[in-house]
C-alpha cells in the first residue's frame, strides 16, 4: 500500500510537471526555440488567479479564465518585444533573451506582489479528494483534475495541429519555415499564435501547479520550469504525447526514487535516468527519428 | 546671479558650521547588507525594515546618537555581499548590522576581519559566522543552542517522544539544527523513528510526511523555514496525519503567509525569542510602526535586526564612538563594549559573550485560533 500510495504521490507530480512540459514542448517544436521564460509565465499566471481569489473576489472558473487571459496577453507580448526581432539572430541569442526574460518577470513579480510567500487558495479546484481501499489509499482532488486536464490538452492540442488550419500552418512552419512564407503562410502571426496558446497552457499550469503545492512566490515556476523541460526532452521534445509521458515517468521516478533510495540523491537519478535515455534514444522516448539529409 | 551665489554660499557656510554648536549628537552611520532582492528577500527586507525603525526612533529620540542607515543588497549571494559591504565602506560606514543570511555572512565577516569593521548580525545563526573572528556577533539563537533547546523543551514538557524529523540538508541553518537536536535527543532517550530531508527546490512533500506518519511518530519536529513547512502541513492534511508539530524561529512568519489557512498550523509549538503579539510596550510600538510603514507583522528577522541597531548603540555610547571615528577605530572599542551591555530588545534581555553568541531565553509559543499563545509548563 505504501507503493501504492507513493505511486499516486509520483503521479500527482508528474501530472504537472507534463501539463507544463505540454507548453514547452509547443513553443520548441513549432517556433523551434526553447522558451526558459514559460516557467515564470506559469508564476504570472498563478498571481493572476490568486489576485482573482483572494483580493477580487472572483469565482475559481473566472479566476482562471482571468490568469489565462493575462497570460495570453503576456505570452503574445514577450514573443513580439523579445523574440522577434531575433528571428534572424542565431540561437544562442535567442536562447540567452529568454533567460533574460525569465529574470525579468521574476524581477517584476517581485515589485509587484512582494518577497513575502502567498499560500494559494486550495479550494480553487473543488474536487472532492479520492478514497480508495476502505481509506488506505488517499487521491487529491487536483491530481485527478489534472490528469483530466492532461488529457484533454493533449486531445485538443493533437486534433489543433493535425486538422485545424492554423495548426497545419504551425506544422509547416516548424518543418521549413522559409518555405511556409514562400508558400503564402503568415509566419509571424503563426508564431504569435503557438506562444498565445503556450501561455494559456501556462495559465493553466499554474493554477494547477499551486494548488497541488500551494506556495507561491516569484521563483515559483523556475524549478518546476526546468523539471519540465526535462520531462519534455524526455519524452521528445516536439511531441505532445511525449511531453505527458515524459512528465509523468519523471515524477514518479522521482517520488520513487525519494521514497526508496534516498531524498538527497532523486535529482540525480532524474537525470541520470535522463541521460540513460538520451543515450539510447537521443529524441526522446516518442520523439520522432529525423535522418538528416545531406 | 552674483548675490544669489553668495548668499548660498553662506547658507552651506552656515549648514557646516551647525555641528559646532550641537556637539552634543554623534551620527552613526551604520550600514545594513541582507538580499532584498531575489529568492531571500522576504529576510533582507525584513532586516532592513526592521533596522530602520530602530534608526528612526533612536534619532527622533533626541539622545547623545543619530543613527544614518546605508542600505546594501546582497541578493543572498556570497560574491555580490562582499561588493555590497565594500559599496557600503566607501560611503564611510562605521559598523554593520549584517549580514542577514548566513553564506554571505561567512564571505562579509573573513573580510571585516581583516579589516577590522565590527559587525553583528541580526539572524545569521550559524556557529561558522561567528568562528575564529573576534568581531562578529550575532542577535539571534546559534543553530546547536536551538536544537539542543528544543529536544529539552519537549523533555520537560512531557511532549511525545516518538519522533520524526524533516530537515533542509541544504541548508546550513537547518541542518545545523537538525544535528544538535539528535545528539540532545538520544541523550535524553527520544525515540527517533523517522529522518527525511528534502533540498530548496522541493515543492513535494508526500514522501517525507508519510515517511514520518507510515513509522508512527506522533511529534514532528520542523527545524525549517516556515515557507516548506506551510507545504508539509498542507501535504499532512490530505494525509489525515495530525501529529504534534514543533518548529523553531525558522517556523515564525507562518501565519502571515497571505492566504494560508491558518487553521493547518493549530496546535503547532515553536521555540522563539520574538512574538509579535507579545503584550510588552517596546513590542507593541514597534508591531504598530513596522504595520503603519509596511502594512505587515513583522517577524523575527526585523525583530532581530531593530535590537541589533539598538545594541550598537548601546555599546557605541558605553564604548564613546563618534562620528568622525573610522570604522577600524570603532571596531575594537566595539568589541570590548558589547561584552559589558545588557540590551532589553523585543526579542528579549541579551548579553553578549567573548565568541559573539547572544544569551537570551527563547520561549515556546503555540499557535491557537491563528494566534500565537504562550505555552505553559
Amino acid at each position: 500500500m505504501a507503493f501504492l500510495s507513493s505511486l499516486v504521490n509520483g503521479l500527482s507530480l508528474g501530472s504537472i510537471y507534463a501539463i507544463i512540459a505540454l507548453g514547452y514542448t509547443m513553443v520548441y517544436g513549432i517556433a523551434k526555440m526553447l522558451n526558459f521564460a514559460h516557467g515564470d509565465v506559469i508564476m504570472v499566471g498563478a498571481y493572476i488567479a490568486f489576485c482573482g481569489a483572494q483580493y477580487w473576489g472572483l469565482p475559481p472558473v473566472l479566476c482562471v479564465l482571468c490568469a489565462m487571459a493575462v497570460c495570453t496577453v503576456l505570452g503574445v507580448t514577450i514573443e513580439r518585444l523579445a523574440y522577434r526581432p531575433l528571428r534572424q539572430a542565431t540561437s544562442l541569442a535567442v536562447l540567452i533573451t529568454a533567460i533574460g526574460m525569465s529574470y525579468l518577470l521574476q524581477n517584476l513579480a517581485l515589485q509587484i506582489w512582494g518577497a513575502n510567500p502567498k499560500s494559494f487558495p486550495t479550494d480553487l479546484i473543488a474536487f472532492p479528494n479520492l478514497s480508495l481501499f476502505s481509506g488506505q489509499l488517499k487521491v487529491s482532488g487536483v491530481t485527478v483534475v489534472t490528469v483530466l486536464a492532461n488529457l484533454v490538452i493533449m486531445v485538443a492540442l493533437t486534433f489543433f495541429t493535425g486538422k485545424t488550419k492554423m495548426g497545419k500552418a504551425m506544422r509547416c512552419v516548424s518543418e521549413d519555415r522559409g518555405a511556409a512564407e514562400l508558400m503564402g503562410i503568415n509566419v509571424n502571426r503563426t508564431i504569435s499564435m503557438t506562444f498565445a496558446i503556450g501561455s494559456a497552457l501556462a495559465a493553466i499550469a499554474g493554477v494547477l501547479l499551486c494548488t497541488a503545492y500551494p506556495t507561491l512566490q516569484p521563483t515559483t515556476g523556475s524549478m518546476p520550469g526546468i523539471k519540465a523541460f526535462t520531462a519534455a526532452v524526455f519524452g521528445g521534445i516536439g511531441s505532445i504525447p511525449g511531453a505527458m509521458v515524459g512528465g509523468l515517468l519523471l515524477g514518479i521516478i522521482e517520488i520513487l526514487s525519494r521514497a526508496y533510495i534516498s531524498t538527497e540523491l532523486a535529482d540525480a537519478i532524474v537525470f541520470a535516468v535522463l541521460i540513460v535515455v538520451l543515450l539510447v534514444r537521443p529524441t526522446g522516448l516518442l520523439g520522432k527519428q529525423v535522418r538528416e539529409k545531406v | 546671479m552674483k548675490k544669489m551665489f553668495a548668499l548660498m554660499l553662506a547658507l552651506c557656510m552656515l549648514l557646516a558650521v551647525t555641528p559646532v554648536f550641537a556637539e552634543e549628537t554623534v551620527t552613526l552611520k551604520i550600514a545594513h547588507i541582507g538580499p532584498e532582492t531575489g529568492a531571500a528577500a522576504v529576510y533582507g527586507l525584513a532586516t532592513s525594515r526592521g533596522a530602520a525603525i530602530a534608526a528612526e526612533e533612536i534619532s527622533a529620540a533626541g539622545g547623545k546618537y543619530k543613527v544614518e542607515m546605508i542600505d546594501e543588497d546582497d541578493q543572498h549571494d556570497a560574491e555580490v555581499s562582499v561588493n555590497a559591504y565594500n559599496a557600503a565602506m566607501d560611503k564611510g560606514a562605521q559598523m554593520i548590522v549584517g549580514t542577514t543570511t548566513t553564506t554571505p555572512c561567512i564571505a562579509v565577516g573573513a573580510l571585516a576581519y581583516e579589516e577590522r569593521v565590527f559587525m553583528l548580525t541580526p539572524s545569521a545563526s550559524s556557529t561558522a559566522v561567528t568562528a575564529d573572528k573576534d568581531n562578529v556577533y550575532q542577535v539571534c539563537f546559534t543553530d546547536p543552542a536551538q536544537g539542543s533547546a528544543s529536544a529539552e523543551y519537549i523533555s520537560q514538557n512531557a511532549l511525545p517522544t516518538n519522533v520524526a524529523i524533516i530537515y533542509n540538508n541544504a541548508d546550513a541553518y537547518s541542518t545545523g539544527i537538525y544535528q544538535t537536536f539528535e545528539a540532545k535527543a538520544k541523550e535524553l532517550g527520544f525515540n527517533i523513528v523517522s529522518v527525511t530531508t528534502f533540498t530548496d527546490d522541493t515543492t513535494d512533500f508526500t514522501v517525507q510526511v508519510a515517511d514520518a506518519k507510515n513509522n508512527g511518530a506522533e511529534l514532528v519536529f520542523l527545524p525549517i523555514y516556515y515557507t516548506p513547512a506551510s507545504m508539509i502541513l498542507q501535504a499532512a492534511r490530505t494525509m489525515d496525519y495530525a501529529p504534534v508539530w514543533f518548529g523553531v524561529d525558522g517556523m515564525d512568519g507562518i501565519l502571515s503567509i497571505e492566504g494560508f489557512d491558518t487553521a493547518l498550523a493549530e496546535g503547532v509549538m515553536l521555540l522563539t525569542p520574538f512574538s509579535a503579539d507579545a503584550q510588552d510596550e517596546k513590542t507593541q510600538k514597534f508591531v504598530a510602526r513596522y504595520q503603519e510603514l509596511y502594512n505587515e507583522i513583522p517577524n523575527q528577522f526585523a525583530a532581530d535586526a531593530y535590537d541589533a541597531v539598538y545594541a550598537l548603540v548601546a555599546a557605541s555610547e558605553l564604548a564613546g564612538i563618534t562620528g568622525d571615528m573610522e570604522a577600524e577605530e570603532c571596531c575594537d572599542k566595539l568589541i570590548e563594549a558589547m561584552q559589558q551591555i545588557t540590551v532589553e530588545g523585543v526579542t528579549g534581555t541579551m548579553t553578549w559573550s567573548a565568541n559573539g553568541e547572544v544569551s537570551k531565553t527563547p520561549t515556546a509559543v503555540v499557535i491557537e485560533n491563528g494566534a500565537y499563545v504562550g505555552f505553559n509548563k
